[in-house]
């Protein structure tokens, strides 16, 4: 089950190996991002999309917001 | 959005999954670096002034008037022990009552800015609505520093 996390936790878990992972689209992505994300939009989360994560390590996924 | 991604790669085969809830907006809220176009060019928390000085509601004014005019500063922003903004003072309200503590002198809930706010977008803001400085904080209301019209305004100038 995904795990909610906060702020603080994002850093250390990303410290210690985590992916982390952009799921906006292309024009917020390249406008604004963490440093190190990487970008696989919602929609194109399959099979295929996700050839280039780990799935040895664990993976952050963020949007926006809340929302 | 990222709930449903976090879903969907667990799906995919993925054991440890994390759900960063409150997203990019409380990343950049927070004054933390990004990377993309937008990153090359400076906001709100980037020109705002870090050494603004601040006082607690308990001092008297007068203490806090006499410290500041030292720095060259006619402005202050009270601040509790966390470094939470709970009011600003302008030279109008720095020419008050010496005797009194900040928590009376001060202008209590002052509008403040985030830090990934836009210069272009503070510079309308500031001249919209007469502001010669306005505090940037953090989402959680701490103190970044005071961004001063006139700094934006060279800043803008140099693009």
């Amino acid at each position: 089950m995904p795990r909610e996390i906060r702020r603080e936790e994002v850093r250390k878990v990303v410290a210690s190996g985590a992916q982390l992972v952009e799921v906006l689209p292309s024009p917020e992505y390249e406008e604004d991002h963490l440093p190190g994300a990487i970008h696989i939009p919602l929609r194109k989360i399959d099979s295929q999309g996700v050839e280039l994560l780990d799935r040895k390590r664990a993976v952050i996924v963020y949007c926006w917001d809340t929302a | 959005m990222s709930p449903r991604a976090a879903w969907r790669l667990e799906t995919l085969g993925f054991g440890e999954v994390y759900d960063y809830i409150d997203g990019k907006v409380d990343w950049m809220a927070a004054g933390l670096p990004t990377e993309g176009t937008n990153a090359q060019h400076p906001r709100a928390g980037d020109i705002a002034r870090k050494d603004v000085p601040t006082a607690g509601l308990q001092e008297k004014l007068g203490d806090v008037k006499a410290r500041v005019e030292v720095q060259g500063w006619d402005a202050v922003v009270a601040v509790n022990d966390q470094r939470v903004v709970l009011g600003l003072l302008r030279a109008k309200e720095l020419a008050g009552d010496p005797e009194q503590p900040i928590e009376k002198a001060m202008r209590p809930g002052p509008s403040t800015f985030r830090p990934y706010v836009s210069l272009h977008e503070m510079l309308h803001f500031m001249v919209d609505h007469k502001l010669d400085s306005a505090p940037v904080t953090t989402s959680d209301g701490r103190l970044v520093g005071l961004l001063l019209q006139k700094d934006v305004a060279a800043e803008m100038e140099k693009k």
